[in-house]
């Protein structure tokens, strides 16, 4: 348990770091890597959390695909690269207050309703997030949302091809 | 481990993703932004099962980052079509009657 422990503090810390460097850096590839970071951070807890099969799809689909989109959508939107930017506008204030006012809202209610249940690694906790049980519960209970993802999928692809495309 | 501590970093990751939000003007920031707070409720999703062993969180999560890809690919193809249009993205530009965003010249004309 300390292992994990310790893990997850280390873990947890550079993804609060990381998160806060994403909406305050000046440079916006910055904000992609530190986005990168976050990303790996939370596959990192989906291991920690048993969910071996979400951690790799997290780290194939978010970090494979959607940071190289987001790279992409900079680079071809011509977002100023330099370094030194200004891409805030003149919220900061008031979003930081209804951002830790939210914040305090959330633990307070966690705090309050869990208390200090834990989760044990034990191999109830490992089986459930295995492969195998997964792609069970996909197949059979889920099957349905499954298709219809699917077509999310080839209606998204589509979509984005008419919209972006260039006539 | 505790489950709060999943939760409490959810909570925290999602507040976070809340002020990127409110506060990015360029549209691909403001989209990193969701992607933190989709990122926060899938924790969430995984944490509770993990501590109540039922596998539908997961799938839950898998759809979430399924539909999510989908979001970011479109979000950013409308990106693209405004930056055409206006030869910058600024969420800033409100474009009514009386203020009207200037054009690039030379932008696509249908």
């Amino acid at each position: 348990m300390v292992a994990q422990n310790v893990a997850f503090w280390i873990v947890a810390v550079a993804m609060a770091l990381a998160a806060i460097g994403v909406v305050r850096t000046r440079n916006v590839v910055h904000a992609a890597l530190y986005l990168v970071v976050v990303l790996a951070g939370v596959a990192a807890q989906y291991i920690l959390l048993g969910a071996e099969f979400v951690a790799w799809v997290q780290v194939l689909i978010y970090i494979g695909a959607v940071v190289i989109l987001f790279l992409f959508g900079i680079m071809l939107t011509r977002t100023p690269m330099g370094g030194d930017s200004e891409f805030d506008n003149n919220q900061r204030f008031p979003a930081a207050v209804a951002a830790v006012f939210l914040l305090g809202v959330l633990v307070t209610l966690l705090v309050d309703a869990f208390g200090r249940e834990k989760i044990e690694l034990d191999a109830g906790v490992l089986a459930t997030g295995s492969s195998a049980a997964v792609g069970d519960a996909i197949f059979r209970q889920y099957v349905v949302p499954f298709e219809v993802v699917s077509m999310l999928l080839l209606a998204a692809l589509v979509g984005a091809v008419v919209i972006a495309r260039r006539d | 481990m505790v489950m709060n501590q999943f939760l409490i970093l959810a909570a925290f990751l999602f507040c976070t993703g809340v002020y990127g939000v409110l506060v990015r003007r360029n549209g691909v920031l403001v989209l990193m932004s969701v992607e933190l707070m989709l990122n926060a409720v899938n924790l969430n999703l995984v944490a509770f099962s993990a501590r109540l062993q039922e596998v539908s969180g997961q799938v839950f999560a898998l759809f979430v980052i399924t539909i999510a890809a989908a979001e970011v690919a479109l979000a950013l193809a409308v990106i693209l079509a405004t930056f055409r249009i206006r030869g910058r993205i600024d969420l800033d530009d409100a474009e009514t009657e009386s203020s009207p965003v200037p054009h690039t010249a030379g932008a696509d004309e249908r």
